[in-house]
């Protein structure tokens, strides 16, 4: 994801000017209904499809390609890119959001199938005040790159919500869907119980 | 990812009707995938190794098919059941204590939450020839040939293997299932039926493509666990490279009924080390009307895996396999 394809194009090459190129999604067709769809076998199928999400209190509606992810519609069709992509398949964690509440792997949710509304890590604070997760990040020193941050954080408040957090086993246990690739681990567990005392005194 | 035609089932039978509809191909192969929780089937389309081409949207079913229920007769989960909500439940966790523990073993709290019961046994093999697709893989490219029996094969089974396949069954709540001698409800285009989830998985032989009795458009609708006098004594053990989030290398599903110090009942499945979800079958004949010791266990963890073949990088499994097992009798027996 990190190819420019157009990487000769004479203007100034940000990050982020790279992701928004290597993101531009062809013009899809429209197959419609499923009655209509399956073509030829051998001829690719593409359908698009109307999804209403709720992300972070706001209502969206978008046209997607049948595939589309809810990491991918985030990310590319949102600008909502604190939410990451490690690995794509369910392994690391870092793209974990919440959807209806409960923490979910958003690489493996197709955004079409999304029934409840989502919230990320751009959707924590209010009027301004980190929530007390991210707050306890920053003064643990939970993170040394960030890349998994944005997925640990929203995977803790869930483990806080769970009732998971009775002692650092616990904590370890149901952390161990996000990985910390610079191995930030005990500052996240430190994170998280600073968290805790918050989330559950309010 | 390759394109296809979401569409979403209002009702079971429209489902089944929907995905029969599509062809009559195993049920790994076919143009037609149901998708409840997804972490199976979305993992595998972006690897390429499914390519369905219509994708039935089974989660609104979760009304109808989503409950836990425990009474006299026994346990009834719903397929739709995810694989949290079931570790938790306060009734399997005192009764039914091997199906907790199986769930929670596996996984991630991420994935257990997204996870449904039924899918979840049809989760398929993590062998990376099959996952990356290697040119040699029979379950891939069935007739190709297999890349990991002269390849790494650390992590593929001893029990169950073919000349085709070796490639390990890599669930954990399949084997609680086997202990506890579920059966599993079906509903396919001729209608519903109960078979014993004993029966429901088949060893690769010359077909390993084909991993199931399943016939296309059949749709797991839930599980009934029949309450035993020995539901409750009952574990599960998981031996792997870290403590959480890690498939097993070996694991046991026991249930034990003693009796004046004598096995009168007594079931055990194998994990980690077996094709498919695995019935010890010689194990427990070795051990019914004898008293459970270190001695009896250990005789009948041999029996498990007399028959066992290895392939260099799995040379350690059977060991591995036969220990697991003992420590799990003899911890059922608080021995």
């Amino acid at each position: 994801m990190f190819q420019a394809k157009d990487s000769s194009r004479l203007l100034p090459v940000t990050r982020r000017t790279i992701l928004g190129t290597a993101a531009a999604t062809p013009a899809l067709g429209f197959s419609g209904t499923l009655a209509d769809a399956p073509a030829a076998p051998d001829r690719p199928i593409r359908q698009a499809i109307a999804v209403v999400l709720d992300v972070n209190g706001r209502p969206q509606n978008l046209t997607l390609d049948s595939r589309t992810t809810l990491l991918d519609t985030l990310r590319e069709h949102l600008g909502l890119t604190g939410t990451k992509k490690g690995c794509d398949h369910g392994q690391c964690g870092a793209c974990t959001v919440l959807v209806g509440g409960e923490r979910v792997l958003s690489c493996l949710t197709l955004a079409a199938a999304v029934r409840a509304p989502v919230t990320t890590i751009e959707g924590l604070a209010k009027d301004g005040t980190l929530h007390p997760m991210q707050q306890a990040f920053i003064d643990q020193d939970a993170f040394q790159c960030g890349y998994c941050t944005p997925g640990q954080i929203m995977s803790a408040i869930a483990c806080v919500e769970e009732g998971h957090t009775g002692s650092d086993a616990e904590i370890r246990e149901f952390m161990s869907g996000n990985l910390c690739r610079c191995a930030a681990y005990p500052h996240i567990v430190a994170a998280i119980r600073q968290a805790r005392s918050v989330m559950v005194r309010s | 990812m390759r394109g296809f035609a979401y569409t979403r089932a209002v009702d079971a039978a429209s489902a089944v009707h929907t995905a029969a509809q599509a062809g009559s191909m195993p049920p790994t192969m076919a143009p037609a995938q149901f998708l409840a929780g997804g972490t199976t089937l979305l993992d595998l389309m972006k690897l390429d190794a499914m390519r369905p081409r219509t994708v039935i949207d089974i989660s609104g079913l979760k009304d109808r098919f989503g409950q836990i229920r425990a009474d006299a007769d026994g346990l009834h989960l719903g397929a739709f059941v995810r694989m949290a909500q079931a570790e938790r439940h306060p009734d399997i966790r005192r009764d039914y204590p091997v199906i907790a523990q199986s769930l929670h073993l596996a996984a991630s709290p991420q994935l257990r939450n997204m996870a449904t019961l039924g899918g979840n046994v049809l989760q398929r093999t993590r062998c990376e020839y099959f996952r990356e697709g290697w040119a040699q893989c029979n379950k891939r490219h069935p007739g190709s040939g297999c890349a990991a029996m002269g390849g790494v094969n650390r992590k593929h089974a001893v029990l169950g293997t073919s000349s085709s396949c070796i490639a390990t069954y890599p669930g954990d709540f399949a084997q609680a299932l086997i202990a506890l001698d579920a059966q599993v409800q079906l509903l396919g285009p001729s209608g519903p039926r109960s078979i014993a989830f004993e029966a429901l998985h088949v060893a690769p032989g010359n077909a390993p493509e084909i991993e199931t009795r399943l016939n296309a458009g059949d749709l797991i609708l839930g599980y009934f666990l029949p309450a035993r006098p020995w539901t409750k004594n009952s574990l599960y053990l998981k031996i792997r490279d870290r403590e959480s989030y890690e498939f097993a290398l070996a694991s046991a599903a026991v249930a034990l009924d003693l009796q004046n110090g004598a096995v009168n009942q007594v079931r055990i499945a194998l994990g980690g080390v077996a094709t498919r979800p695995w019935r010890a079958h010689e194990a427990e004949a070795v051990l019914t009307g004898r008293p459970l010791t270190l001695q009896t266990a250990r005789k009948a963890a041999a029996a498990a895996f007399a028959d066992a073949v290895t392939h260099g990088g799995n040379d350690y499994k059977p060991e591995l396999g036969r220990r697991t097992l003992v420590r799990a009798l003899l911890e059922l027996a608080g021995a």
